[in-house]
């Protein structure tokens, strides 16, 4: 990272904010973002699962796609991006989306919302570019693609998530796991759905520019909101199970070798009523039908030695299986933890492997995700 | 007290020489999950790596600083890494190490010297 030219990066609106939280501000997919408090990652994880945590995730991309015409069009254009069931999606609701490329790789994951006469997509940071050039590139004739670049994305995570917002916006205390909802609010419109990346109940509020640095100040002075840092993020959605995009999953995973089965609904498998139609869906279909040759498992290390991404592991035999593709220290499980990808021969949870740590073999079991159950309000 | 550029610290107790890393480095590495030590009665050449400090960001090595014998280590952090962060240059010491000749630490930073280096 040294070398990256900084002067490149972009400012996130809420910067002066965390600057003042005393935020280490790090370059991460091209902006400074802040990667820790003066707190630190290890107390504002246990805060987050323990009370709530803001995050600025405003880096992320949101898009709105609206038809050109009727929206069933559209919907049937943006599912032939996807190996997922867009048409069932009821309004108000959103649903965890991937695009695929032809041999049946991730070109990035994503959350999509129906509310009502167009879709709201929200994708990964380091994608954006290329996934509104993926979508224009397939969606114009049917669709105005609008990169949204006026709205900062907060998350509000934890069990204390809802009475602190609910304390602004009432009307989010009736929302579900997976809703969204649109209210007027003092910040703005505010564009929410119930959901997150920590395994915590919460929600992801869309908020114009302008009201973002109130919106921020005013949930940080509610009791048990603290800000929260990339760092802690991190460690949050790898004891919760959830794939990193460019880590846990990438161009050269599928979803099925991902473990992101739940996401590919029946109507898109063989026998669906609109089965495959998606890039790569001779591979994803195979897969499904057969098995994957590898499976991105649960990892608990045996020791107290974090195994992190690119540690090798091995059969106790010798015979090399795969590698670790997120890794570190989990503070609610209080031991290392990790993700990676083993051979499917392998992957049963239980079965002993070994993990290659500065040249020493360390024992590691392979083992059901999450690692730390998620409390979503269903 | 003497400090190293790779932010360890050294004072002599007796004939020994006890490392430890610096408040400033603590600090940098944040929250520290896992200490690997040396064994004892093990020979080191300055800047070998002896040591292993995991936070929850990063992996990171401590070297010797000098030439000489691991002669003792510190057994608790091994149960307690967060004495690390809590105690850095009081409790939560490394290692002593029996050196030939205790001049060597001359050439090290004094306390002012590093408040400079690290700004």
């Amino acid at each position: 990272m040294a070398d990256l030219n900084t002067s490149d990066l972009k400012q996130l609106v809420l910067h002066d904010l965390h600057a003042s939280l005393g935020g280490k501000m790090v370059p991460f997919a091209g902006y400074f973002m802040p990667v820790q408090y003066p707190a630190g990652v290890m107390t504002e994880h246990l805060h987050t699962r323990a009370a709530a945590g803001l995050f600025d995730v405003s880096h992320m991309g949101q898009v709105i796609l609206r038809p050109k015409g009727d929206m069933a069009t559209l919907v049937a254009a943006f599912e032939a991006l996807m190996p997922v069931d867009v048409a069932s999606l009821a309004e108000g609701r959103q649903r965890y989306g991937l695009f695929t490329n032809e041999q049946g790789g991730i070109l990035d994951d994503l959350m999509f919302a129906n509310r009502g006469d167009h879709l709201f997509v929200v994708v990964n940071a380091a994608c954006k570019e290329a996934d509104v050039a993926h979508m224009t590139a397939h969606l114009s004739s049917v669709a105005t693609v609008e990169h949204i670049t006026d709205r900062a994305l907060l998350a509000l995570q934890g069990p204390g998530a809802e009475t602190a917002l609910a304390a602004w916006v009432p009307g989010v205390a009736e929302m579900r796991f997976m809703d969204v909802r649109v209210f007027d609010t003092a910040f703005g419109p505010m564009w929410v759905s119930r959901s997150g990346y920590t395994g915590e109940d919460g929600f992801e509020i869309s908020v114009p520019d302008g009201g973002a640095a109130d919106l921020a100040r005013t949930l940080l002075a509610t009791n048990g909101v603290m800000p929260i840092g990339l760092g802690a993020r991190d460690s949050l959605r790898l004891e919760a199970g959830l794939c990193l995009y460019g880590h846990d999953i990438d161009t050269m995973t599928s979803p099925v070798e991902a473990g992101l089965t739940w996401a590919i609904q029946k109507s898109r498998r063989t026998g669906g009523d609109r089965a495959g139609g998606f890039p790569g869906a001779e591979r994803i279909l195979h897969e499904l039908n057969h098995g994957p040759e590898r499976r991105r498992v649960g990892l608990l290390p045996q020791t107290r030695a974090p195994m992190r991404e690119g540690t090798q592991l091995f059969d106790p035999d010798g015979t090399p299986l795969g590698e670790v593709t997120s890794g570190g220290f989990g503070p609610s499980v209080s031991a290392p933890v990790a993700m990676g990808y083993v051979a499917a021969s392998h992957a049963t949870p239980g079965t002993t492997l070994e993990g290659e740590v500065r040249g020493k073999r360390m024992p590691v079991i392979v083992t059901p995700l999450p690692f730390h159950p998620t409390t979503y309000k269903r | 007290m003497k400090f190293t550029k790779e932010h360890e610290w050294m004072r002599v107790e007796g004939d020994l020489v006890v490392v430890g890393i610096t408040e400033h480095a603590a600090t940098q590495l944040g929250d520290v999950v896992f200490v690997e030590l040396p064994e004892t009665e093990t020979m080191v050449a300055e800047g070998d790596e002896v040591c292993v400090i995991e936070s929850v960001k990063a992996a990171s090595d401590i070297l010797a600083p000098l030439d000489g014998e691991i002669v003792e280590v510190n057994t608790k952090l091994v149960d307690k890494p967060a004495l690390v962060n809590e105690d850095p240059t009081g409790e939560a010491w490394f290692f002593k190490m029996k050196i030939d000749d205790l001049s060597a630490l001359d050439d090290y930073m004094d306390e002012d010297e590093y408040a400079d280096f690290i700004g």
